[in-house]
């Protein structure tokens, strides 16, 4: 097997948000550690699922990779650059080949224009960057084009958002993602806004444009089965840190986190017959908060086989079977 | 779980009258609910789950909301006709209600002793001491630590999973014959949702409550209930022990809908079989069956007339053409 080029390489990133005021002189300042140290690659053509809990950072991760925010340490490297050094004009013309699809199809797209100029946007600003070149004609086009394929009808294109449901406005969305003919795609929680019988159309949409286009995706889920069905490699992380990483079919046939398990068993399964035999692993109490940094496993408060080790030393990402690696101190000791 | 009905619910009928025109957002919803059992409502935005729920506790707001038809009857007693007074000593006592979002339903101003407190005096007779008490107590079945000390403080103080547990203490603080829980763990996380139906499981099974669960995920009902209506647009499609019906659903949208979820248990590569189309728009529907846009199996009679309910006995029914003797 030809090994795949590796598209997105993500290394050490941290972004720390700081908050409340630092006192006059010298006092201390606090942060949010929303993301603590996340390191993954995606190749080409695959799509990377990242799954974990509200305030977990899945879409601070995401953010930073598009360098929404500026991560505070580590590197993003998109195709060889680094995005994190490149000056602001440079990282325009990268940033071309990295488009994202957001969760809310109502806040995320302008109410007061067209479905056909939000399509169109992308084209119109990287024209006038002098980025593109393509004609009025050309652009016209394309937004047809791209509405045809995602599932719109092109008569559309004079309506404003409001007009649309939820889901045909995701499919706005997504044409307008790749307006410009990305390779990679971020998609933050695309499907979780919609109704079940809508998220499948639109997860089948994604399968579609990814075999047709090539597409890379980052696709942030918080629902498990979602994860499963769309993604290649698939990150659990938790609270600013991935704790497993591996292939889709291995993390969810052989977890080996101990909180991956109880993700896993806590989701549930739409049939009577196996809910009424499962063995649920229930987890006390709640994800801590991320304002100070642990000297120890996150996950540590939680987690049922918590060893004294784990207090003291932060365990990293190893690998425990060939691609698949994990941060937890059941499958190696300490540095 | 008896055979004893309590609740029965008889072609109701929830109408808003809007500019555009008439939203039947309930249209002819007929259900029995027994002592003990958890009745699932599952369906989409706007098929009327919350409305329904809303109506049979006679709290739609008027305007824009009528109550156009049918009868909620409670132990016999007609809920819709029961002047306002009457009502009051039932809602909140032996009739509750959980909603999905903890922090909008409790009174960021007020400290959880005093929200919990006022139900209980007011419903139970107790003075506050006892009353104050029975809120500590029902919190520590909640599962909330130190409930002593918790009960005095607001409810931002609590995490979301946390306030979930204090709705459901409350909840059931007046020992209610009737839970009806609408989307009570849609905002929280997977790991938490395993908590709050394990308690809500529990709780109820011991007090003997049985629940109305309003929820859009079926592997939510699959693990809780033990019968199931489905809605779409204002009715209910389909009705029956949740274990047959997610065996052998009859109606094509059940079908429909018990396909486009993704499973953790599927295998990879299977493609997702999805419904084509978009929800109908519930303003002046005609008279049809308001899914056969999207059906594969729709027919001719299906434009023009809504199907009548077959029933098969054991409170299976469901509303569809294909299994209509008189076409």
């Amino acid at each position: 097997m030809i090994e795949k080029e590796v598209l997105l390489d993500v290394k050490d990133l941290k972004m720390h948000f700081p908050i409340g005021s630092k006192a006059l002189f010298g006092g201390h300042q606090n942060f949010i550690y929303a993301v603590d140290g996340v390191n993954f690659q995606i190749k080409k053509g695959e799509t990377l699922g990242l799954v974990g809990e509200s305030g977990c950072g899945k879409s601070t991760t995401a953010r930073a990779v598009a360098q929404l925010y500026r991560p505070t340490a580590g590197s993003v490297v998109l195709k060889g650059k680094d995005l994190t050094k490149l000056p602001p004009r440079e990282l325009i013309a990268a940033r071309k080949n990295m488009q994202m699809v957001f969760q809310d199809p109502y806040a995320s797209l302008n109410p007061r224009m067209t479905s056909g100029d939000i399509i169109a946007e992308p084209m119109r600003i990287y024209q006038k960057k002098g980025l593109l070149s393509m004609t009025k004609k050309e652009m016209d086009e394309r937004v047809e084009q791209l509405m045809e394929r995602v599932g719109l009808s092109r008569f559309f294109r004079n309506r404003y958002p409001h007009e649309f449901s939820g889901g045909q406005r995701q499919r706005i969305g997504i044409a307008r993602a790749l307006a410009l003919r990305p390779e990679l795609v971020l998609c933050d929680e695309p499907v979780s806004a919609l109704d079940v019988s809508i998220q499948a159309q639109i997860l089948n949409l994604f399968k579609d444009l990814q075999e047709e286009f090539g597409l890379t995706y980052l696709f942030i889920a918080h629902d498990l089965a979602v994860i499963q069905y769309i993604s290649t490699r698939v990150a659990v992380m938790y609270l600013g840190t991935v704790a497993e990483i591996s292939n889709s079919a291995e993390l969810y046939k052989n977890p080996l986190h101990p909180y991956t398990q109880a993700l896993l068993s806590a989701a549930p399964i739409p049939d009577p017959k196996i809910e009424k035999e499962r063995k649920r692993i229930i987890l006390t109490g709640d994800v801590p908060s991320p304002d100070k940094q642990r000297p120890g496993c996150p996950f540590y408060d939680r987690c049922w086989k918590h060893m004294d080790k784990c207090k003291e030393h932060k365990p990293r990402l190893k690998e425990a079977a060939p691609g698949h690696e994990v941060a937890c101190f059941l499958y190696h000791d300490p540095d | 779980m008896t055979d004893e009905v309590i609740l029965q619910v008889k072609d109701l009928k929830t109408y808003f009258h809007v500019d555009e025109g008439i939203v039947k957002a309930v249209d002819g919803v007929s259900f029995n609910l027994r002592k003990g059992e958890t009745l699932g409502i599952v369906g989409e935005s706007g098929s009327g789950k919350s409305v329904t729920n809303l109506s049979i506790i006679n709290m739609i707001p008027n305007p824009p909301g009528r109550i156009a038809g049918g009868e909620v009857l409670f132990h016999g007693a007609d809920l819709l006709k029961m002047p306002v007074k009457d009502l009051r000593s039932i809602r909140g006592n032996k009739i509750s209600m959980i909603f999905q979002d903890p922090m909008t339903s409790l009174n960021p101003f007020l400290r959880i002793s005093t929200q919990m407190v006022e139900t209980i005096v007011l419903h139970q007779g107790l003075d506050k001491k006892a009353a104050k008490a029975k809120a500590i107590e029902m919190l520590k079945l909640a599962g909330i630590p130190a409930p002593e000390k918790r009960i005095d403080q607001y409810p931002h103080q609590f995490s979301g999973g946390m306030r979930q547990r204090v709705m459901i203490a409350m909840g059931l603080s007046c020992n209610p014959e009737i839970l009806i829980a609408d989307e009570p763990t849609s905002a929280l996380d997977v790991t938490i949702q395993a908590q709050i139906l394990d308690l809500m499981k529990d709780l109820t099974a011991r007090l003997g409550t049985a629940v109305i669960l309003i929820t859009h995920s079926l592997g939510v009902v699959a693990g809780m209930c033990d019968t199931l209506c489905v809605m779409y647009a204002g009715r209910v499609v389909e009705r029956g022990a949740t274990g047959e019906i997610f065996a052998e659903p009859k109606h094509p949208y059940t079908q429909g809908l018990i396909k486009s979820v993704p499973r953790l248990d599927q295998a990879q590569g299977d493609r997702l079989r999805s419904i084509r189309g978009q929800p109908p728009n519930v303003i002046d529907l005609p008279d049809c069956c308001p899914f056969y846009p999207r059906c594969d199996k729709a027919m001719d009679i299906c434009k023009r007339k809504y199907p009548a309910t077959t029933e098969y006995g054991n409170g299976r029914a469901v509303s569809c053409w294909l299994y209509t003797e008189a076409k």
